[in-house]
């Protein structure tokens, strides 16, 4: 048995999932609504742990406080698309988009400061202290969650979905909701956006080559700690880009948003490989696919399974699917 | 011969250990400078503390005529320092080449000097594209020293590059040093002392923190009494 899964490609690991769910569903449609609900969970739960991954895999940093920016990119985005109401709700399909890209881009810019601010004033002090780390950065989210509380009120809020993001199409009989497709072809951009960068580019190599050896890097002539606040923020804004996201994919939003996807992007982040992107995606499709067949199948299994998954890939592959760090 | 490198009463402490109790010694510039002890004598610790990656509490390290003992470590790397560590630094995610790339400070290669470091270590260019994780030890070994001539520097501190090494390898090592020597001043921390008396021309013996002895190489490895009193080993043990 062992050695029949030690030669298991890892990347087919989603498409053997999808043939088991097929054969337990039966129907064909269902199978196709869930894995595309699925796919496209998926590309958002990727979205919020492609940076804490990097987070982890480059920094070291346990940043519980991860989930803040996602519940502040959620609650930011909803704000500008009830601001933008007009825009959103209208029949001009540019004017849906541009409302949609500045509650995007507004969730995703307060995200990126807001990483700033977070790396120099409550991750700094506490680099290389991982206790010290837990503490501080749930605290901070604690913090973060009563912020928004504040300002928004504890009342979920409904958030508005452009006009030209509703509605379903229907592809060989089956219907298809247009977010669902929309969220997973942005998911994917964002993967070879990041997926170029760190295979294409310097700065790219930079992070690939701190993930695995800070201190090499620095004593090849490099600022790390201006790496970290780079990847931080980057981190932070892709998390806030995943929050505005899942709010248009729930319809309605609490301050807790973020904390209830915290265990999920956990999950994805370990099986994935700290510090790896490829490892995120596959993680990430891996939870989501899992949430929605199950969610299916066996409702009250739902949140149990994708710990079951963990545990089978942690007993399978103790440093996850796809690990940055080789040898 | 003036000292490109001098350490000056240089103490270090890791956690609550006082592991360099006032280390001073010259590197003259030019040639092989080894740096000889037992395990745990405080060689890596020097050089880590000349790079900046462990602090000296009290002392200076002083690298032409520039105190260093302050700077960040990749601000004394951009002096002109490259470190080749004991467990070689190799980023095991990353190809040879990128490794390699790495270490230019522009992301692209001189062409002469990348052709002279393939020269000198061709399994360099047969496994060019190849993650760097899968390379044997003496491979690694190798990529760890083209890295750090890739580039032109004026110092490279180098820790225990032997260790661990096939002799047939190490014989090549001792050759492709000599080359690099010719441009480059090396400090080589070793405890294989036939490798060390093959390359060196001067040499510190630490023991216990402490430098007992400085002195040329040939001196050295003409007294076998020395030899045992400072390093507890002969010749006849190495060969």
């Amino acid at each position: 048995m062992i050695p029949l899964l030690s030669r298991i490609n890892v990347n087919i690991l989603p498409v053997i999932l999808a043939v088991i769910a097929f054969a337990l569903i039966g129907s064909a449609s269902s199978w196709v609504t869930l894995t595309v609900a699925g796919l496209a969970m998926g590309m958002m739960i990727f979205l919020m742990a492609s940076g804490l991954s990097l987070i982890f895999g480059l920094m070291d940093v346990l940043n519980f406080g991860h989930s803040a920016f996602v519940s502040f990119g959620a609650f930011i985005a909803a704000s500008a698309l009830a601001a933008l109401g007009a825009w959103v709700t209208g029949d001009s399909v540019f004017l849906n988009a541009a409302a949609l890209t500045a509650a995007v881009g507004a969730a995703v810019a307060f995200g990126a400061v807001a990483g700033w601010f977070f790396e120099r004033v409550i991750v700094k002090p506490v680099y290389k202290d991982h206790l010290r780390q837990i503490l501080i950065t749930m605290g901070a989210l604690v913090i973060s969650e009563q912020l928004i509380l504040m300002i928004w009120g504890g009342v979920p809020i409904s958030v508005p979905r452009p006009a030209f993001l509703t509605g379903s199409i229907v592809i060989g009989g089956v219907a298809i909701e247009v977010y669902r497709i929309f969220a997973f072809l942005l998911g994917l951009a964002v993967y070879i956006a990041l997926y170029l960068v760190l295979n294409r580019t310097r700065i790219g190599l930079l992070i690939r080559a701190g993930v695995e050896n800070r201190e090499m890097v620095e004593a090849l002539g490099f600022r790390i700690d201006r790496l970290f606040i780079a990847v931080f923020m980057a981190g932070s804004a892709l998390a806030a880009m995943g929050g505005a996201m899942w709010a248009g994919y729930q319809g309605l939003i609490t301050p807790m948003i973020g904390s209830e996807m915290m265990i999920l992007v956990f999950i994805v982040v370990i099986i994935g490989g700290l510090g790896s992107i490829e490892g995120s995606l596959l993680g990430a499709i891996l939870v989501g696919l899992t949430a929605n067949y199950v969610a299916f199948l066996a409702p009250k299994l739902s949140l149990a399974t994708n710990m079951m998954l963990m545990m089978a890939i942690l007993l399978w592959r103790p440093y996850g699917l796809r690990p940055a760090v080789k040898g | 011969m003036s000292a490109i490198l001098r350490l000056d009463d240089v103490h270090t402490d890791i956690g609550q250990y006082h592991v360099l109790h006032g280390i001073s010694f010259d590197v003259p510039e030019g040639g092989v400078f080894v740096l000889l002890g037992r395990n745990g004598a405080g060689k890596t610790t020097t050089l880590r503390t000349i790079m900046g990656l462990w602090r000296a509490r009290r002392g200076a390290v002083i690298f032409r005529h520039r105190d260093i003992t302050a700077l960040r470590t990749p601000d004394i790397a951009r002096l002109g320092i490259a470190y080749v560590p004991e467990n070689m630094g190799i980023f095991g995610g990353l190809t040879v080449e990128e490794n390699m790339r790495l270490a230019t400070s522009t992301g692209a290669f001189d062409r002469t000097r990348l052709d002279r470091t393939l020269a000198l270590f061709p399994a360099m260019e047969k496994f060019w594209t190849t993650q760097a994780y899968a390379l044997s030890g003496g491979q690694k070994q190798m990529l760890a020293i083209s890295r750090a001539i890739i580039e032109r520097r004026d110092l490279i501190l180098i820790d225990e590059p032997t260790k661990g090494l096939a002799p047939a390898i190490i014989r090549n090592m001792i050759d492709a040093f000599r080359e690099i020597a010719r441009e480059t001043t090396i400090l080589l921390v070793e405890q294989n002392f036939l490798f060390a008396r093959s390359l060196g021309s001067g040499v510190a013996v630490i023991d216990d923190g402490r430098i007992v002895h400085t002195g040329a190489m040939a001196d050295l490895a003409a007294d076998e009494a020395l030899q045992t009193r400072l390093l507890s080993l002969s010749l006849a043990a190495h060969q």
